[in-house]
């Protein structure tokens, strides 16, 4: 019983930074703005969360210096694509570039020391529940974190005028700007909020996943997390379901070669990608109703006339 | 705006004709790197080798460097640009750079090319390697004497000679101490994931390994062996911070004496390719300070790392292959080019060698 714990949990800490990632960006590109810099963003999040952590010792502000590093990255990417309507395709993957190498720099003197860990819950009696406490009450805070942030996304979206008025201008920017909407406004909130759920992201893997730094260590996340979104044809829980399937295979893959099943292990590696793309694009087969979900103006650079 | 265009141009062109210049009174070794020189593992050592030549040769060296670059077809170009630089020496650090060295190598006949790991040599393409298997032989001693349950899990990257000699190595070692010891082995298939190792390693210790051994270059194995109290051997650098109570000890590699030696060749004009492949004996292995270990356990890893220091090869008969076949009789050594080829495991590797 207990392995199954540990391997659900296993999940969970892999499944955490890609939903927290993902969700973020099904926010900005439901604004209509197409950010391919959450890799960039995100190892800005885990490099100011570990050096925050490191040099103050508590990795609490660690997390909020991990958030704020990747929505003030994120920022930059605004005033480029949202002001100066540069293309957002060349502007996205150039801050995913000089995210990694920025990172890279400001982490020069932080490699080689071991950081500080977000300790996970403990609640007294609740926790000590056999199988299900851990699961529940033990898990590490950026994980109850990150399904609060589903929930509420879902929410926002679906349930409130500025979720509605927020997927409008995604739709057709034009419109909203005729119907008095402040495109440039919504989306550059959404496109901070983005990067606030990318350095989370990125916080989780250096104060959680593997609290060290090291260049690079978000290995090509943050494309998973861009890649979910589609897949996920731009609903919250589609994200949800998505990371968690990814996690989950990516885990039972590991298992079953240390188990010695006697499959490829090239063949094991890549079945958390397959089995995920498959499952989304299976959920997500009535083609009308995805191509309503699909941001229509997602891309394309909004320059109000004047 | 043209204007300043052009003169911005003229600049450019004025400053880096200068650079060239200044340029040519150095020697610029170059080196490429396949992954981060902050990893902490094998790039960081590589990078430790480099800074060892710029102390050692001060004004006379120049150095340059490519990180993070990518094995295959993007690894031609990183070598072409750095042969377009100036670059007079060029040292590719990973087994996947061997094609592209090789193709780069032959379109640069007057610069010299030296390839880690691999076993493709040319006029001015030569190869080195570090004999880290012989620290795998002594911390497969290690495991097997201080594991309860019997079994270790093992994380790797690439079914490649380099690993899978390493594999072997390590088994010899352990089978020496306990003839039925288990290993269980996970392909992660990156050379430098810490978040997929952490995960392997997790996985690994869920189904009843209590000691973690890697082939990949992060700290995060170690790191959960820290967090489940058990323990683990560090990779290419001594990694006691990140586990001070789990590490028992760590295969070093030391690149700095064989890189200075052979930039000292190219300043005096005796370099040649050579094939050079060094162990524990030159110092280009050395296993890090036996740590959270009963004495006997470490006085005998001491005594394992003398006798192979002594010209002792672990890879010394009778070894069997994994279907019972013999590979090495009874006091035969293997030969340098059947290990630098391997693609088999050895008896009781309980693993299917991905091909």
């Amino acid at each position: 019983m207990d392995i199954t714990v540990n391997i659900l949990m296993t999940i969970a800490t892999a499944a955490t930074p890609l939903l927290i990632a993902a969700i973020g960006e099904l926010v900005v590109e439901r604004s209509g703005v197409l950010n391919l810099g959450v890799e960039g963003m995100m190892v800005m999040g885990t490099i100011g969360g570990f050096g925050a952590a490191y040099l103050t010792g508590n990795p609490w502000i660690g997390l909020f210096a991990g958030i704020a590093l990747g929505a003030l990255f994120s920022l930059l990417f605004a005033v480029m694509t949202l002001s100066l309507a540069t293309n957002q395709v060349a502007t996205g993957l150039s801050l995913t570039i000089l995210g990694l190498g920025l990172s890279g720099m400001m982490g020069t003197n932080f490699v080689g020391l071991p950081g500080e860990r977000l300790p996970n819950l403990y609640i007294p009696v609740l926790t000590d529940i056999p199988v299900i406490g851990r699961l529940l009450f033990g898990q590490d805070p950026i994980f109850y974190l990150s399904i609060v942030l589903v929930i509420a996304v879902a929410w926002f979206l679906f349930r409130t005028r500025t979720g509605l008025t927020l997927r409008s201008i995604g739709d057709s920017h034009t419109s909203a700007h005729a119907l008095g909407i402040q495109v440039i406004r919504y989306r550059y909130l959404a496109v901070i909020f983005g990067g606030a759920c990318a350095g989370l992201a990125g916080a989780h893997l250096s104060l959680v996943y593997t609290p060290q730094w090291v260049e690079n260590m978000t290995a090509g996340r943050g494309w998973i997390a861009l890649a979910l979104v589609v897949f996920a044809s731009w609903r919250p829980l589609r994200v949800l379901a998505g990371a968690y399937i990814f996690g989950a295979v990516w885990i039972g893959q590991l298992h079953a070669q240390a188990f010695g099943i006697p499959v490829p292990s090239q063949f094991l590696s890549s079945l958390p990608y397959l089995a995920t793309i498959v499952v989304l694009v299976l959920i997500s087969r009535n083609k009308r109703l995805t191509m309503m979900n699909t941001p229509a103006s997602l891309g394309q650079p909004f320059v109000p006339d004047r | 705006m043209k204007k300043l265009l052009i003169a911005l141009a003229a600049t450019a062109a004025t400053l880096s004709f200068a650079a060239a210049a200044q340029a040519q009174e150095k020697l610029k070794a170059c080196w490429v790197y396949v992954g981060p020189i902050g990893d902490f593992g094998y790039s960081y050592q590589h990078d430790q080798g480099r800074l060892a030549v710029e102390k050692q040769f001060g004004d006379k060296v120049e150095t340059a460097y490519l990180e993070n670059v990518a094995e295959g077809p993007d690894a031609e170009r990183a070598f072409e640009r750095l042969a377009r630089q100036g670059c007079k020496i060029i040292f590719g650090t990973s087994f996947g750079f061997m094609d592209a060295e090789v193709k780069v190598a032959a379109k640069f006949p007057d610069i010299k090319f030296e390839h880690a790991t691999g076993y493709k040599m040319g006029d001015n393409l030569g190869i080195y390697n570090a004999r880290f298997y012989e620290g795998r032989y002594v911390i497969g001693q290690i495991a097997a004497k201080q594991s309860k349950a019997g079994v270790a899990g093992y994380i790797v990257s690439f079914p490649i000679p380099e690993v899978v000699m390493g594999i072997n190595a390590f088994m010899l070692g352990a089978q020496s101490v306990n003839p039925d010891f288990k290993v269980k082995i996970v392909w992660v298939n990156s050379w430098f994931d810490p978040g997929k190792e952490a995960d392997a390693a997790k996985a690994l210790f869920d189904q009843g390994a209590d000691i973690i051994v890697q082939h990949t270059d992060s700290t995060a194995p170690l790191q959960v062996a820290q967090e489940r109290g058990l323990h683990g051997f560090g990779q290419a650098s001594d990694m006691i911070t990140f586990a001070p109570k789990s590490q028992y000890t760590a295969i070093v590699d030391d690149w700095g004496p064989y890189y200075i030696e052979r930039i000292g060749e190219v300043l005096a004009g005796t370099w040649k390719p050579e094939d050079r492949w060094e162990g524990i004996k030159e110092g280009a292995v050395h296993m890090a300070p036996y740590t959270n270990l009963p004495d006997d356990v470490a006085a005998k890893a001491k005594e394992t790392e003398a006798k192979i220091a002594g010209g002792w090869n672990p890879f010394t008969g009778p070894v069997a292959k994994q279907d019972g076949s013999e590979w090495l009789k009874d006091g035969e050594v293997a030969d340098d080019k059947t290990l630098l080829g391997m693609n088999f495991y050895i008896k009781g590797v309980d693993d299917k060698l991905p091909q």
